[in-house]
């Protein structure tokens, strides 16, 4: 019987689908819209003015500095980040000497203490982490520069966040600190699922712990991976970065724009100076980015399924 | 799935159905979202305006004693009593009208909706960090012209006018082009350096009024290894409020005006030169407090209170911001900048004072004579000196603080604008061109220069480009001195 069957199918989907349309397709379509008006944000009047906004912004170099910055972002924060969760997962679960009477596949001394430590900083809000690290950065009296002063380097002295050539590396080291825990766990997952047979026909063959986990533990885990590079790519472009940026360098973002990327420079055009229609259109280029980072991800990270 | 349309194969969707399908979608989503879209913006024409009420002597801008009267207040720095203590007369004053006071830090996020949907308060403090844009209030006529309230008798003198109770400048703050008045600012503040009397009297000095005096005072700090200054070097925009009125001071009033006007080669005039690297000294011979580019404003502020450096660009408020880390002997004071030699325009007194807390009623508030007459009430001789006593902060009202007991701060501030007379000066860039003063000059600028990353000369050169910029920019609105 498929009579009735679609209907049936519509009937059920027409509600989600409406739902998605109004609350996420809809609010993008308008923001396209606005767009290519002179909206102030102040006043319920505007009028439409075409492709100004856009050569506007391909003028501004406020707005590049703040897309390569967020470029930067988005590349480097994944690399840094998953390389280091997968080590630390791969030490934790797989990396450890074989102890008498032990498993033969088993995680460094500690490990689920570290598991523990990895993932605390996924508990605290990043507003409150970045409050922390900007009191650590603090050259005056924080805690980076006393450490510092305290091992009898007096001479060196950072600004950290005052000093341009720094203050970016400054904020991307705290969203390492704050994500890398999250990551450990989700591949401490994906490890467990790796059958413990393939690392002891390994071991058998005499293999190491670089080789065992470039031939074993990285091609299996590679969905996840994928999957986690994505998702820290976009926290990079959005809301994470715009939370360190906005708290910890303060002002326009950081010493001569030093920090500025894009969510902040749509937020501070928004709502700072009075030019909605042009925060929509950097927001527009903000979507652009995030749908071209995750297509090209998605394309070069695309390999065959590996089933076992 | 088959490649023939139209036939039911049994594992797919043909053609027929995707176009039913996303015809029933359309059905739903359509009129959703035109109903949505009227929502974002471009909202109804507001509710009708209160009925003007009859105007007697007591009631001079004829506010209807019946209709409501809402009133949003910044909760900031100074509190929200002093309002609510105001608005207890107004209630006073029309028992029949419901007042709805409310205080918030988010001005911009609580009102930018209302103001879209053509229904804001009658009276906004729009101030603080989330401050609307008054340039884009005024481009866009959202706010009413104050003018009848200044015409009206003051509330203590009915032979007095409002207009002529305030301090230098208010007025003129308040406008933008032309004699509309736009915003009525409540406090009143006066910029500066401020040190403290106690550590400068322990190295046996005075405040020095010329450069080379200033020179040596930091001289003779840092051999007891103190800075000579700090400033907020996150918000190094705090270092115009010293360093303005100098170059106003050296090469005369012109000079700021050409600036705020944003005329082409203003900032390579050679009073300006002159200050950029009389600063610049400051951080070659050292004596700059180490870190001060890494400090936000409460750090700078507390190493400074804490002893670590002399002398700090800043304006009367913090007195009351630091209160918690200033010392009990501390001995606050404010003086107007050093100058350069005795060759300078202006004499040693020579100060930047300023309204704060800026009060709007909005073109479309329903009872705009209510919010007109709510400020003529803090305007009054009793609730300033409320507002005074209260927050260690002067008002508008000119005078109004004789009888209170001053804090050491205010008192010094007094003092500096009573030595300065008619010597105060105004540089507007900080409300007509917020990102240029703020980011462009503040950060990108002298921040760099006061980092030793930038000399005087390339500072200038940049800081003009900017400046430049913002001339030709046609999204922002310019303004010139009248």
């Amino acid at each position: 019987m498929q009579h009735g069957k679609y209907r049936f199918i519509v009937g059920f989907l027409a509600a989600p689908l409406g739902l998605y349309a109004i609350f996420v397709v809809w609010p993008f379509i308008q923001s396209i819209y606005y767009s290519f008006t002179d909206w102030t944000g102040l006043s319920p009047d505007f009028q439409m003015v075409g492709f100004d906004n856009y050569t506007r912004m391909f003028h501004d170099d406020i707005f590049w500095k703040s897309l390569w910055h967020s470029l930067l972002f988005a590349l480097l924060l994944p690399l840094v980040t998953i390389s280091l969760a997968l080590f630390f997962s791969f030490m934790i679960n797989v990396g450890g000497r074989r102890r008498r009477g032990g498993p033969a596949i088993s995680g460094v001394r500690g490990s689920s203490f570290y598991k523990i430590v990895y993932f605390f900083p996924q508990v605290l809000s990043i507003a409150i982490v970045a409050l922390l690290f900007a009191f650590a950065y603090n050259p005056d009296s924080g805690a980076i520069n006393s450490l510092l002063r305290g091992i009898g380097l007096d001479g060196v002295q950072p600004l950290w966040l005052g000093d341009p050539n720094l203050a970016l590396w400054c904020v991307m080291a705290v969203l390492v600190w704050s994500t890398v825990g999250f990551f450990v766990v989700l591949f401490s997952a994906g490890m467990a699922s790796i059958p413990a047979d393939l690392y002891e026909a390994a071991l058998l063959d005499g293999a190491g712990r670089a080789k065992t986990f470039f031939r074993i533990t990285l091609p299996l885990l590679w969905d996840t991976v994928q999957s986690g590079w994505v998702y820290m790519g976009i926290l990079a472009l959005g809301a994470e970065s715009f939370a360190v940026v906005q708290i910890m360098t303060t002002g326009p973002g950081g010493p001569d724009y030093s920090t500025t990327v894009m969510v902040l420079y749509v937020y501070q055009k928004a709502f700072r100076d009075g030019q909605a229609a042009y925060a929509t259109t950097i927001g527009v280029a903000l979507l652009i980015v995030t749908l071209l980072f995750a297509a090209v991800v998605m394309r070069l990270g695309r390999r065959e399924r590996l089933e076992f | 799935m088959g490649s023939t349309s139209g036939g039911k194969t049994p594992a797919g969707v043909g053609r027929r159905d995707l176009i039913k399908r996303s015809a029933a979608l359309g059905l739903i989503s359509v009129p959703t979202m035109g109903f949505l879209s009227a929502c974002a913006s471009s909202g109804g024409g507001g509710e009708e305006k209160a009925k003007a009420g009859k105007k007697t002597a007591k009631n001079p801008l004829g506010v209807n004693d019946t209709a409501q009267m809402e009133f949003v207040l910044f909760d900031g720095g100074f509190g929200k009593e002093y309002a609510q203590d105001a608005v207890k007369i107004y209630e006073k004053a029309f028992p029949g009208a419901k007042v709805k006071f409310s205080a918030t830090q988010k001005i911009q996020s609580t009102l930018q909706p209302r103001f879209n949907q053509g229904t804001p308060p009658d009276l906004i403090d729009n101030s603080g960090a989330e401050q609307m844009d008054m340039g884009v209030l005024v481009g866009k006529n959202q706010l009413a012209d104050l003018t009848p309230l200044l015409d009206a008798p003051s509330y203590d003198d009915p032979n007095k006018k409002v207009r002529d109770t305030l301090r230098p400048g208010i007025v003129e703050m308040g406008q933008f082009d032309g004699d509309p008045v736009w915003i009525m600012y409540y406090a009143y503040t006066v910029y500066g350096v401020w040190y403290s009397r106690k550590a400068l009297g322990s190295l046996d000095e005075q405040y020095p009024e010329t450069w080379d005096e200033m020179l040596k005072v930091c001289a003779k700090a840092k051999k007891k290894g103190i800075a000579g200054w700090t400033y907020a070097g996150k918000y190094p925009y705090y270092i115009p409020f010293s360093l303005y009125p100098m170059i106003g001071k050296v090469g005369g009033r012109e000079v700021l005006d050409a600036i705020d006007n944003l005329e082409p080669n203003a900032w390579k005039n050679p009073a300006v030169k002159a200050c950029f690297e009389a600063y610049f000294e400051l951080y070659r011979k050292g004596y700059v407090l180490q870190g001060t580019p890494g400090l936000d404003h409460i750090q700078s502020q507390t190493a400074w209170a804490k002893g670590k450096a002399l002398f700090i660009p800043n304006g009367s408020w913090v007195e009351n911001e630091s209160a918690n880390v200033i010392p009990a002997d501390f001995d606050l004071a404010v003086n107007a900048p050093s100058g350069l030699d005795g060759s300078d325009k202006m004499p040693f007194g020579t100060i930047w004072a300023s309204g704060g807390e800026p009060f709007v009623v909005p073109a479309k508030a329903r009872n705009a004579a209510g919010g007109m007459e709510q400020l003529r009430i803090m305007l009054s001789e009793a609730s300033s000196k409320n507002f005074t006593d209260k927050v260690k902060s002067l008002t508008a009202l000119n005078g109004g603080t004789t009888g209170l007991s001053l804090t050491p701060g205010l008192e010094s501030g007094v003092a500096a604008l009573e030595k300065a007379g008619s010597n105060v000066l105004n540089p507007r860039l900080q409300d007509w061109y917020v990102q240029l003063q703020k980011e462009k000059i503040g950060v990108s600028g002298l921040g760099e220069m006061m980092a030793g990353r930038l000399t005087p000369a390339e500072a200038i050169k940049k800081i003009q480009g900017f400046a430049d910029e913002a001339a030709k920019d046609t999204s922002i609105k310019h303004y010139k001195h009248q």
